[in-house]
This record gives structure tokens, sequence and C-alpha cells, in this order.
């Protein structure tokens, strides 16, 4: 009896050292592997903020040594020479179109400039480099550049500057702005908020206030669960049967006699905006039904018990308490919406337009298109505009999320 | 036992014979609209299924197409009769499993360390950033790997054997997309294991360790078994990676260092440009969506279904 506790004891000693080692072992491992979760995600920011700036190798359409008159550089010419640079150089059409915009006289010096160095002189990046490489190669990137195009000029530039977000979309990579893309992605998300912010609050008050348990309040229940995860791409496809080609003549305005006469057919931010609705409205309904379920029992109980309709209480009492949970899932939802790509390609985002969307019935690009659209060319140049762009997102995302955790915050309440 | 008064989930009183008030035809009215919204939810669904059926009845009505081919035949060119989905099929798969195999052990070891090891203090600082990492969008991972992962891989595996559009880096970026999903999901069903389950095998000598892969993890695994499906079908369902960095052509392949097209990178590419209706590419991504909400569909019911039926109760 003793021998058989004893020698139990012993190889409970004997196995201990060995259990507390792979303990160790492990809690390394998994320590390791979260820390790696947070280290790919520096390597990810890293990496795109290394591509938002760099040398550049500009090749020039007329050089802008060639302009310059009488000694003096371009840049420092008086804005009347300027003006008749440009009349000589483009063609008269061309030449009245930005008269007409805004007649030369009240134009600004620097924005004649501007317009000679976009027109006149058409800067082209011959090649680029990246942040990091060129801060710590700038010897090696100036040698290739002088071996590799000896007729170009070597600039450093930074792509993400305010003309980048204030200019439309050019040909040119060293014009080309995100303007149109950032007021079609507000446009877009303007509308999918109006319709399923509603919506959404409604069908989460019926569910938590009104619906009793029974086989049709359990289906929707399910569905709506189910419908959260439906690849995204598949609202996409909903969207472009039903918005874009059955509902045609009311997402392209026609019903209205909006038609805007650039579109002519569904593909509209109206679309877009409905499609990306339908595609937030389950998280809305969800988070919405937790923010409604967390107002306590004894308010609505006293509402009731003061004479207050179900109504009453739900407006006066139930939802002013939920409604900063109700806005922050808003806002999360919201801000899934303004990432999403795949079901606005479906929808039929226009891939290279260069005029602001003036109404619902317009033809749109969004921001996450736009770096879609920039990541697939081949050239470098653009690559380095998607991830200025990714840049204005990511920013555009995070300051939507600080506001709903702040709001969360300071609203929260304890009951 | 005494009968209980049914109730709503917010516990108002249903109403009871004898007790009824003022007709308000208002707040009826209130109701309906609410109902209505309801509503529509089914209606999405009615919709999805509907509108991908139907066009893709007109798909497979198409001459010289049978089911069979479509699910066996290994070419997909439906411009000249070939309409085999497969290879569609199983790039799709082979990139959802590159990214499991870096989602799973991540996500799962992630959980473990912030459920079971990390102080209330790190599990604080650690789980937002997790979020944000679930938050960014998806074109953002796209560029990611194409811009980064892509030539790294190329770099160590050589130019001649890495594509430029490759299965791996697409599958990769894809398994750290679904990372923070399957971690958070995973933690919150270690995190309802009741500490008296963790007391008790302390209490028999038990190490840290072994509670938590021994004791809680079982105690758990339906969350867990549920957070990995719902990760498979994220992973079926995801698209700009794929359609940025996996390829431009439906290859059938099993190097996952060559280029092909999955399901939803095909449908994003053929309607990238001005789809005309009735056309055999339009009503052809209603017919791969079909398949695609169905598999996803499937999958999400089969999570719900494991949470439900082997969730522990304890109480």
């Amino acid at each position: 009896m003793n021998q058989v506790f004893l020698s139990m004891k012993n190889s409970f000693n004997d196995n201990l050292s060995n259990r507390h080692r792979s303990g160790k072992i492990w809690r390394t491992i998994f320590i390791a592997s979260t820390f790696l979760a947070i280290f790919i995600l520096s390597v990810l920011l890293i990496d795109i903020i290394d591509n938002t700036a760099g040398y550049v190798a500009l090749k020039a359409d007329v050089s802008p040594d060639s302009l310059a008159q009488g000694g003096v550089a371009l840049e420092d010419l008086p804005k009347e020479t300027l003006v008749g640079i440009l009349q000589a150089n483009l063609s008269q059409g061309a030449f009245n179109k930005l008269e007409n915009e805004k007649s030369f006289q009240q134009r600004s010096h620097s924005n004649v400039y501007d317009l000679v160095v976009e027109r006149v002189v058409k800067y082209d990046v011959a090649d680029s480099w990246s942040l990091f490489d060129s801060l710590l190669k700038s010897a090696e990137i100036k040698a290739e550049a002088v071996s590799d195009y000896p007729d170009a000029e070597l600039r450093f530039v930074s792509w993400l500057t305010p003309g980048f977000i204030s200019q439309p979309q050019s040909s040119h990579a060293v014009d080309a702005g995100i303007r149109t893309a950032i007021l079609g992605s507000l446009w877009t998300i303007f509308i999918t908020i109006l319709a399923a912010f509603p919506l959404g609050v409604g069908a989460a008050i019926y569910l938590e206030e009104y619906s009793v348990d029974n086989w049709f309040n359990r289906l929707i229940r399910t569905n709506i669960n189910n419908l959260a995860g439906v690849p995204s791409i598949i609202y996409g496809i909903l969207g472009l049967a039903i918005f874009v080609r059955a509902l045609e003549s009311f997402t392209s305005g026609a019903v209205f006699g909006l038609v805007d006469p650039t579109t002519a057919n569904g593909r509209t931010i109206l679309s877009a905006g409905l499609t990306l609705a339908l595609l937030v409205l389950p998280l809305i309904i969800i988070n919405s039904q937790e923010a409604i379920r967390a107002v306590p029992q004894s308010l609505r109980r006293a509402s009731l018990g003061i004479g207050a309709t179900k109504w009453q209480t739900i407006w006066a009492h139930v939802l002013p308490n939920a409604l900063p949970g109700i806005l922050t899932g808003t806002i999360l939802a919201v801000s899934r919406a303004i990432g999403e790509t795949a079901p606005l390609v479906v929808v039929g985002a226009a891939t290279a337009i260069n005029f602001d969307p003036s109404s619902p019935f317009s033809k749109f690009t969004v921001l996450p298109m736009q770096i879609y659209q920039w990541t697939s060319r081949p050239q470098g140049e653009w690559h380095h505009l998607a991830a200025a762009a990714i840049v204005v997102l990511l920013i555009m995302l995070l300051s939507l999320n600080a506001f709903a955790i702040v709001l969360r915050n300071r609203s929260t309440k304890r009951f | 036992m005494k009968k209980q008064d049914r109730t709503t989930p917010s516990g108002y009183p249903l109403r009871r014979k004898g007790l009824r008030k003022h007709h308000r035809p208002g707040e009826m009215i209130i109701q309906s609209l609410l109902v209505i919204a309801a509503i529509f939810s089914i209606l999405t669904t009615l919709g999805i299924v509907y509108e991908l059926g139907k066009e893709a009845l007109l798909f497979f009505n198409l001459p010289g197409l049978t089911l069979k081919d479509f699910l066996t035949g290994t070419s997909w060119q439906p411009h000249i009769g070939q309409f085999g989905i497969l290879p569609l099929v199983t790039s799709t798969f082979i990139t959802s499993f590159i990214a499991m195999l870096i989602a799973i052990p991540l996500g799962m070891a992630s959980a473990i360390y912030l459920s079971e090891y990390a102080s209330p203090k790190a599990r604080n600082t650690i789980k937002p950033i997790l979020e944000i990492l679930a938050g960014i969008p998806t074109i953002v991972y796209g560029y990611f790997a194409l811009m980064f992962v892509t030539p790294l891989l190329r770099s160590i595996f050589g130019n001649d054997v890495v594509q430029i559009y490759n299965m791996a880096s697409g599958g990769m970026v894809m398994g750290v997309l679904i990372l923070p999903l399957i971690a958070s999901m995973s933690e919150d069903a270690l995190s309802a294991v009741p500490n008296s389950l963790r007391e008790a095998a302390y209490g028999l000598g038990a190490t840290k360790l072994e509670v938590a892969l021994k004791v809680v993890l079982p105690a758990a695994i339906s969350g867990i078994a549920a957070a990995m499906i719902i990760g498979i079908s994220r992973a079926i369902g995801e698209t700009m990676i794929v359609a940025v960095s996996v390829g431009a052509g439906p290859n059938f392949t099993f190097n996952p260092f060559k280029g092909a097209e999955t399901m939803t990178g095909h449908i994003v590419r053929i309607s990238g440009g001005d789809l005309s209706y009735d056309s055999i590419d339009y009503n052809s991504i209603f017919a791969i969506g079909l398949l695609l909400f169905f598999i996803t569909f499937t999958l999400n019911l089969i999570s719900q279904r494991i949470v439900r039926r082997f969730r522990e109760v304890y109480e």
C-alpha cells in the first residue's frame, strides 16, 4: 500500500517539472501568437506609409526650362506671361473653357502657374521609389535615375497632399486626386443611413418590444442572423438585379424626371446607397436590439404604471435611453459600409469619372473603388496614389470609430 | 407549475381578456410600421433567393449545359461552351484553406491567451487592437497582399516559383483578416466557462496549461467550433483580397503559388465593366452567386446549430 503511494508520488514529482516546462512553452506560444497579430497590423500600416512618399523621376512633356523667358524661371514669370504660354500651347477651345470656368483676371498667380504645369508642362512619372528606400538609399536612387532617365527630373514628393484630396481623378498620376471618390462615398453613405437607420431601428423595436415568441418572429430572428453572414458580394448581385435593373426607372431618376444626362441607367449613387443599406441592415438591427435590451425593465413598468401607452413608453423612455447604444452600433455599421468595395463593383461603380456627383442619380465612384482601380494598375506610381488614398480612408474610419467609442463612454448610464 | 403570463422579450404583459383598453388606432399604425420594418429582412432573403434563382435558371437553360458538367467540369469558359465551375471552386477552397491554416492556430492561441493568461489590463489593450485589425477594409488587405506579401514570397521562394498573382499571398492575408474574428468569438466562448470548473481542476493539482487545454477548451468547444465555421464562411465569401492579389483567370490548379480565380474574384472581374443584361456573363454571375450563397448559408446555419445544440449550460 505504502509502496504504491510512494511510486505514485515519485512519478508525480518526476512529471511535475515536465508539466511546468510544457506549461511555460505553451504560454510563450500563446503570447507570441497574440503579438504576431499586432506585429502584422504594424507591418501593414508601415507598408502603406512607406508608399505614401518618396522619390519620383518626372518626365516633362515640355520642359519648364524651355518655357522660361529671358533668364527668368517659369514660376517667377508674371501672370500675364503665363496666360500667354497657356494660350500659345492649348487649343482655343480648351483655353476658352478655362476662361469660362473663371476668368484669368480673377485667377491668382499660383493658380495660373498650376494650370501651366498641369496643361502645358505635363509631368509624367517615369519611375518612383518608396519612402524608406528614398531615405536610406538616396545616393543609389539618384545614380539610377541619372543613368536610366537622363532627361527626367528627380524629385522627392509626398503623394498625400491637400491637392490630392481636392483634385478630381486624372490620367496623370501627378495631378490625380480623390475628390470625386470622397464625394461619391459621402453621397452613398448618406443614402445608406437614410434608408437603413429607420428600417433597422424600427425592426429592432418590433423584435424587442412587440414580438411574441412564435414561429414568425423566430423566423425573422434566425433570418437576420443569417443575413449578417451573407458575403457582401451577394448583396452586390442582389442590388444589380433589383435596384439597377428592375427598379431602373426609379434609381435612374426617370420617375421624377430627374435623369442625370451623364448616366441614364440604374448604375447610380441611389442604387449603390440602397445596396449598402441592405448590407448593413442586419448589423444595425442586431446592435439596436442589444441597446434596447439594455434599458432596464423598471423604466418601462414605471411609465406603463402611470398610464402611458406602449408607444409613449417606447418613444419617451426606451428610445432616449437606448439611443447612444443605437447610434454607436449604427456608426460601426456605417464604417463597414464605407470600406465596402465588392458590392459596388457589381452594382457598377464607374471606373473613371472626374466630375463631382451632383444628385443621387449621378454616376459615381467611391474611395475603396478608387483604391481598387489604382492598385490594379501595373505602374508603380498608381500604387503610391492607392496608398495615399488608403491613408485617407483609414483616417475617415478611425475618426468614425473614435467618435463611436467616445459616444459610448460618455453616455453609458448605470441603472 | 404556476402558469406564467406570456410576455414579449422586454417583459410587457400581453393583453388579457377583460382588460381591454381604449381602441387606439395610432398605436396600431405604429406597430404595423414596425412589423413592416422587421419583414424587410425576410424580403431581403427572399429577394436574394428569387433573383439568384431566376437568373441562374436562365444560365442553366443554356444549350449544352448540364448540371453534371457544371459541377464536375474542369474548365470555365462560358463563351466557348465550357461550364465547369471546378476551377473557381477549387481555388476558393485552396485560398480559404490557407487562410484557415493561419487564422485557426493563431486565433485560438490568442483567444486562450486573452481569456486564460492575460491580465485584465492587457486584455483591455489587446482586444481593441484586434478589433482594429478586423475593421480594416478588405481592399486595404488586398493592397497589402499584392504589394507586400507577394514580393516577400517571391524573394523567399524565387520569382520563377511564385507567380505575381498567386493563391498563397491572398490566402495568408485573408487568414490575418479572419484571425480577429476567430480570436474574439473563441475568447467569448472560453470566458463563458464558469470559474468553478477552473478552480476544481486547480484543486486537483492541474497546471494552468492543463486547465486551459483539458478543462476550459473542451467546455467551450461548441463556441469555438462555431467560430471556426463562421471563419470558413467568411473566407469563402471574401472578395477584394482575392480579386486584387489572386489572379485574373480561371485556372484549374492545386499549386498555391500559381494564380487562379475564386468564385468571388471571378464575379468582380466579370462585372467590372458595363455588364450587358441577359448575356452569358450576366447570367453566370448569378449562378456562381447562388452556389456561393448556398455554401455560406449552409455553413452559417451549421454554426448556429452547433452553438444551440452542443452548448454546455451551467447552473
